[in-house]
C-alpha cells in the first residue's frame, strides 16, 4: 500500500488540509470572529517548539545519552513560570509600539537602530540556518525510509547525489511554495496571520497524537508495559548506563539555560508568543498547558530509544529513526503513515513559521533600509510600495530555504539532529544579555548592544558553526585539532586551554563572557543619547506607564498632506486612509481633515508605519517627512523626571485622601458616639429625677396629711411617720447608690484589694441577710468547699455583690416553698459563685435588660412597669465591681422551656495575684 | 490582565522551585540503581517532580478568587 504515489497524494493532502484551516481561520479574522482567540490554542501553538528535533531526535538523544534529552524541556516549564511578569511585559511593549519581529525589538529598545535591526537578523539568519536544514534532513530522511517500505534502508549520504536527485532540494522548495502561500498573502500592519497560527495549533496536535501512538504501540504492544521494557533493557549492560545520570552536570545546566533562551527568543517562538498573541489574558493558560504538552510528548521518548535499541541491537539504525523504522520492522503500515504525517507536521510547522519570521526581519530590517539609501531605485516617487514589500518577503523565504539546503549538504550529515539544533540555540541565546537589557536595565546604549552582539556572535561563529563545517570537512580540521594558525591555545573548542566542557557549553561560556562584557562595558563608556534614553523608559517601565508612548519625546511639526502619502506607501493608500480614518474616530474628529498633525498623529504614523517596515526605517522615513527639533539629553530627561515627579505626587495624592477619608471616617463614629452618650445621659437623667420624685412624692403627701389633719389619731400618725422615714431611707439609698455608680463610672472609685477568701465573704454574707430569709420562710442552702485559693479583690464590694445577689434572690422567691441554692467551685482558673432561686425566672429579652441602670426584673410574665422593691441600680452596680476584678457576672434563666428559678453566677480570676497588685500600686 | 502581585511572587518561588528540582544536588539524590514500580528511580522522579510543577503552576494561576 505505501508506495511512492501514495505517500506523496497524502502528504500533499496533509498540506491541502492545512491550507484549508489557514483559509478558513483568516476568513474568521476578517470577519472578525477569530478562531485563534482561545488561550487553548495559543498554547496548542507555542507548541511549534516541537520540531522534528524533537519527533525523531529526543530518541536519538536518548538513545546516546539517556536522560540528556530532556533539559531542552524542562528549561521552558521552568521559563514558562517566569512569563506572568517577561512575557507579558514583551507582548506590552510589542503591541504598544507595533514591534513585529525580535530584530524590530531589539532595534527599537536601542534608539531605533537600523544598524543593530540589521545585526539581529543576521546573526538570526544564521543561527537559525542550521535549525532549517534539520528539518529538511528529516524530512527527507523519513520519506527516504518510508519509500523503502517494508524494507529498513538509512538513507545514503546526501553528497552523495548529484544535486537534481537530491529530494531534499524538492522538499525544501515544495515547503517555500507552501510558506510563500501561507505567510504573504497579504501585508498586514501588525503582521499577524491568524490562519496561520490555527493551522500551526493543528499541527501540535497531530505530531503528539503521532508521537503518543508510537509510545503505546511500543510500550505496550511490542512490550509488556513500561517495566517490561526497563527490565529488560536492565539486563543489558549498554542500555543500563542510559537509566542513571551518566553525563556531567555544567552541560545539563546549559542545555537548560539554552532551551529558556529559546522558547522566547528563536524567531518563531517570539512570533507565535509575542506578534501573534490576540489577548494577553492566554498567557494564563499557557503557562501551564504548554508545559503539560511538553511533558506529555517526552513520556515514550525512553521506552522508544530503549524498544528501538534491543530490537535493532546490531547498531546499524540511526536511533534517529526509530520512531519510524520500529513500526516498519513490525509492518504496521497505518501506523507507519501516521508517524511520518506527524513528522511532517513538525517540520513544517517550524519551517513555515520560522521563515515567516525572518523573512519579516529580512526585509524590514535589512533590505529596507539599504534599498530606501539608494535614491536611483526611485522608491521615494512610488506611491505604492506595498506589492514590493510582499515580493521581498517572498524572495526572502525561498532564500532562507535556500540557504538551508545549502547547510544541510555541506553540514548536516556530521551531526545528529540534537545536534545541529544546539547550534541554533546558543546562537539565538546571544539575544539575552540585549533583551534582559531591554526590559529590565535603563543603561544600555546602542553602541553597547552592537559591541555585545557582535562579540558573542564571533565567539559563536567560532567556537561552534566554524567547526561544524570543518567536521564535515568543508573547511580544513587542522584548525579545530591545533588551533587557528597552529596556536594551541585558539582552538575552537578548546579556547584558552579552558578543556573538560563539551562543545556546547563551551561556546555558551566563551560566548556570553564575550557578550555581555562587551555590552556592559561599551553601554558604560558613554552617556546614554536622547532617543536611548526616552526608548529605554517606554521598554522598562512598559508595565507602569500607561500613557500613548513615545509622544512626549516628539517635538516639531508635521503636515497631515505628507504623512499620509508616505504612509499610504508602504501599507496602500486604502489602508493607510482607513487607519488615519480610525484614529479620527478616536480622537473625536468628525473627518480625517480636521485632524491636527501633532506629536500624536506623528507617533501614531510612525508605529502604522513600524509594522510595515520595521521600528528604525519607519523613524527614518517619517523624518524626511516632518520637521523634528532635535531633542537633546537634557530635555528628554526633564520631561522624564517630570512624568515620575508626577507619578510620585499623585501617588502622595491618592494616599492623603486615603488618610484624608480614614480621618473622616473616624470623625463621623466619633461624633456618633458622642450623641450616643448625650442620649444616654438624658435618659438617665429623666429616670432617676423620677425615681427620686416617687419617695419625695409619698413623703410629701403624708407629711401633708398629718400638718392638715389634727384628729388624725396616734397609731395612724406613727404609721404615717414610719412611712416617711422609710421613703427617706430609701431617697438616702437611692442617691448613694447613685453616687457609687458614678463613682466606679468614671474611675474614681476607691478600692481596697488585697487576698479575699471568697468562702469568708459568702458566709459573712448570708449571715447578714439570714434575717431576711427567716422573714420570708425562704429556704437557703450554701455548699461551699473546704478549701479555696484566695483572690485579690475589695472584701467590702465582694460582700455588697453577694448581698445584692442574696436579697434580689430572696425577693422574688414565693414565702413558704422559696428556696436559694448558693454554691462556691472551681472553674478552672476561676473561682465560680452561683446563686440559683426557685423563682418565676427571667424572660430571655429581659435578661441583658435587667443590668441596665433602673431597670428592675419583673419576673417571668408580669411586665417591667410592676414595681419591685429596690432601686434598680444594685445590678448594675455589681456588675462594674465584677468586672472590675476581670470577672464576669451573668444570669441564666429558662422560664419559656418551663423550669422555674433564674440562676446568677460571677467568676472571678484566681491567678494573677502578682498582676493586680503592681496594677494597684502602679495606678 | 494586570499581573497580580500575589500570583507573581508565587510563580517565581515555583521556579525557583524547579530549578533546584531539576539540579545537580537533588538529581544526584535519585541517580542510582533502584526502580520504582519497574521504572528506574531517576526518571519516576524527573517525570513525577515535572508533573507536579506543572500542578502547582495551574493551580496558582487558574485560581479565580485572585
Amino acid at each position: 500500500m505505501l508506495q511512492g504515489w501514495f505517500i506523496v497524494v497524502v502528504s500533499f493532502a496533509y498540506l491541502g488540509v492545512l491550507f484549508a484551516i489557514a483559509w478558513y481561520g483568516d476568513r474568521r479574522a476578517d470577519a472578525g470572529r477569530s478562531i485563534i482567540a482561545n488561550p487553548t490554542i495559543y498554547a496548542l501553538s507555542l507548541a511549534v517548539y516541537c520540531t522534528t528535533w524533537t519527533y525523531y531526535g529526543s530518541v536519538g538523544r536518548a538513545a546516546a545519552t539517556g536522560i540528556g534529552f530532556l533539559p531542552i524541556y524542562l528549561g521552558p516549564t521552568l521559563m514558562l513560570a517566569l512569563w506572568w511578569f517577561v512575557m507579558l511585559k514583551m507582548i506590552r511593549i510589542a503591541k504598544a509600539n507595533r514591534l513585529t519581529s525580535i530584530a524590530d525589538f531589539v532595534a527599537a529598545r536601542y534608539g531605533k537602530s537600523q544598524l543593530l535591526g540589521g545585526l539581529v537578523t543576521i546573526i538570526a539568519v544564521i543561527g537559525v540556518i542550521p535549525y532549517i536544514a534539520l528539518q529538511l534532513k528529516a524530512v527527507s530522511n523519513s520519506l527516504f525510509i518510508v519509500l523503502h517500505y517494508p524494507d529498513i534502508v538509512m538513507p545514503a549520504r546526501a553528497d552523495a547525489l548529484p544535486l537534481l536527485q537530491d529530494s531534499t532540494l524538492y522538499v525544501a522548495l515544495i515547503m517555500a511554495a507552501f510558506t510563500i502561500l501561507f505567510g504573504t498573502r497579504h501585508l498586514d500592519a501588525t503582521e499577524r496571520h491568524e490562519g496561520m497560527v490555527a493551522a500551526i495549533a493543528f499541527e501540535s496536535v497531530v505530531k503528539l497524537l503521532a508521537f503518543i501512538a508510537v509510545g503505546l504501540f511500543v510500550t505496550f504492544s511490542l512490550y509488556d508495559g513500561f517495566d517490561d521494557i526497563f527490565s529488560r533493557a536492565g539486563a543489558v549492560p549498554k542500555l543500563q548506563a542510559l537509566m542513571s545520570f551518566n553525563g556531567n552536570y555544567s552541560s545539563w545546566a546549559s542545555l537548560t539555560f539554552l532551551s529558556m533562551a529559546a522558547i522566547m527568543l528563536l524567531p518563531r517562538q517570539f512570533q507565535i508568543a509575542v506578534v501573534e498573541n490576540v489577548n494577553e489574558n492566554h498567557l494564563r493558560r499557557a503557562i501551564w498547558l504548554f508545559p503539560l504538552y511538553l511533558l506529555l510528548i517526552n513520556l515514550f521518548v525512553l521506552p522508544i530509544a530503549l524498544g528501538g535499541s534491543m530490537y535493532f541491537d546490531s547498531g546499524d539504525v540511526d536511533a534517529d529513526t526509530f520512531v519510524l523504522t520500529l513500526p516498519i520492522a513490525f509492518q504496521q503500515q497505518w501506523l507507519v503513515l501516521l508517524v511520518f504525517i506527524g513528522g511532517l507536521s513538525a517540520a513544517t510547522g517550524m519551517v513555515i513559521v520560522e521563515t515567516i519570521a525572518l523573512s519579516t526581519m529580512i526585509c524590514n530590517d535589512l533590505i529596507m533600509p539599504t534599498m530606501l539609501r539608494w535614491e536611483w531605485l526611485g522608491l521615494s516617487r512610488r506611491t505604492d510600495l506595498s506589492w514590493q514589500l510582499l515580493n521581498i518577503r517572498r524572495w526572502a523565504i525561498v532564500i532562507i530555504l535556500l540557504l538551508g539546503y545549502l547547510y544541510f549538504r555541506v553540514a548536516g550529515e556530521a551531526y545528529a539532529l540534537v545536534g545541529i539544533g544546539l547550534i541554533s540555540f546558543s546562537a539565538v541565546a546571544q539575544f539575552v544579555p540585549v533583551i534582559v537589557g531591554a526590559l529590565y536595565w535603563k543603561g544600555g546604549t546602542r553602541p553597547g548592544a552592537l559591541a555585545g552582539l557582535a562579540a558573542g556572535f564571533l565567539v559563536w561563529g567560532y567556537t561552534l558553526l566554524m567547526p561544524s563545517f570543518a567536521k564535515s570537512g568543508w573547511l580544513p580540521v587542522d584548525f579545530v585539532a591545533h588551533g587557528l594558525f597552529g596556536i594551541e591555545l585558539l582552538k575552537p573548542q578548546q579556547l584558552f586551554g579552558l578543556s573538560g566542557l563539551d562543545e556546547i557549553t563551551h561556546c555558551l561560556f566563551w560566548s556570553m563572557f564575550a557578550n555581555i562584557g562587551a555590552f556592559l562595558g561599551v553601554s558604560l563608556l558613554r552617556q546614554q543619547n536622547a532617543r536611548e534614553a526616552g526608548q529605554a523608559t517606554l521598554f522598562v517601565d512598559a508595565l507602569r506607564a500607561p500613557q500613548a508612548p513615545g509622544a512626549r519625546f516628539w517635538r516639531g511639526s508635521a503636515q497631515l498632506e505628507e504623512l499620509l502619502p508616505l504612509i499610504g506607501r508602504f501599507l496602500g493608500p486604502k489602508k493607510a486612509h482607513e487607519a488615519f480614518n480610525q484614529y479620527a474616530q478616536r480622537r473625536g474628529v468628525a473627518s480625517l481633515n480636521e485632524l491636527k498633525a501633532d506629536a500624536d498623529l506623528v507617533v501614531y504614523a510612525e508605529s502604522l508605519l513600524a509594522g510595515a517596515i520595521g521600528s528604525a526605517s519607519a523613524r527614518v522615513m517619517v523624518a524626511s517627512v516632518v520637521k523634528e527639533e532635535a531633542l537633546g539629553l537634557d530635555e528628554v530627561m526633564n520631561i522624564l523626571d517630570e512624568a515620575s515627579q508626577v507619578r510620585a505626587y499623585s501617588r502622595q495624592l491618592e494616599r492623603q485622601s486615603q488618610e484624608l477619608s480614614a480621618a473622616t471616617r473616624n470623625l463621623r463614629a466619633a461624633n456618633e458616639r458622642l450623641k450616643e452618650l448625650d442620649r444616654l445621659k438624658d435618659d438617665f437623667m429623666s429616670t432617676i429625677t423620677h425615681e427620686l420624685r416617687t419617695p419625695l412624692t409619698s413623703i410629701r403627701a403624708f407629711s401633708e396629711m398629718l400638718r392638715d389633719d389634727p384628729r388624725t389619731d396616734l397609731a395612724e400618725r406613727k404609721r404615717f411617720l414610719g412611712i416617711i422615714v422609710a421613703e427617706t431611707e430609701r431617697l438616702t439609698r437611692l442617691i448613694n447608690q447613685v453616687l457609687d455608680l458614678a463613682k466606679i463610672e468614671s474611675g474614681k472609685a476607691e478600692w481596697h484589694t488585697a487576698e479575699v477568701d471568697l468562702r469568708e465573704v459568702i458566709q459573712h454574707s448570708v449571715d447578714t441577710t439570714g434575717q431576711l430569709f427567716k422573714e420570708r420562710s425562704v429556704a437557703l442552702d450554701v455548699s461551699l468547699p473546704d478549701t479555696v485559693p484566695s483572690i485579690i479583690a475589695d472584701r467590702d464590694r465582694l460582700m455588697q455583690v453577694m448581698i445584692n445577689l442574696l436579697s434580689n434572690a430572696v425577693k422574688f422567691c414565693d414565702p413558704g416553698s422559696g428556696s436559694v441554692d448558693v454554691r462556691l467551685w472551681r472553674d478552672g482558673k476561676m473561682l465560680r459563685v452561683d446563686v440559683a432561686d426557685n423563682g418565676p425566672g427571667i424572660r430571655r429579652e429581659d435578661q441583658a435588660i435587667i443590668f441596665e441602670k433602673f431597670r428592675q426584673g419583673c419576673r417571668s410574665s408580669d411586665v417591667l412597669t410592676t414595681k419591685p422593691q429596690g432601686t434598680g441600680l444594685g445590678l448594675a452596680i455589681s456588675r462594674q465591681i465584677i468586672e472590675n476584678f476581670d470577672g464576669r457576672l451573668w444570669v441564666e434563666s429558662v422560664p419559656e422551656e418551663g423550669r422555674a428559678g433564674a440562676t446568677f453566677s460571677f467568676k472571678l480570676p484566681i491567678q494573677a495575684t502578682e498582676d493586680k497588685t503592681a496594677k494597684e500600686e502602679g495606678a | 490582565m494586570t499581573p497580580s502581585r500575589l500570583t507573581g511572587q508565587r510563580l517565581t518561588a515555583i521556579f525557583l522551585l524547579g530549578w533546584v528540582l531539576f539540579d545537580y544536588p537533588l538529581l544526584f539524590l535519585f541517580n542510582r540503581n533502584i526502580y520504582l514500580f519497574g521504572i528506574p528511580l531517576l526518571y519516576a522522579y524527573v517525570f513525577l517532580a515535572w508533573a507536579g510543577l506543572i500542578a502547582l503552576t495551574a493551580w496558582v494561576v487558574e485560581r479565580r478568587s485572585d
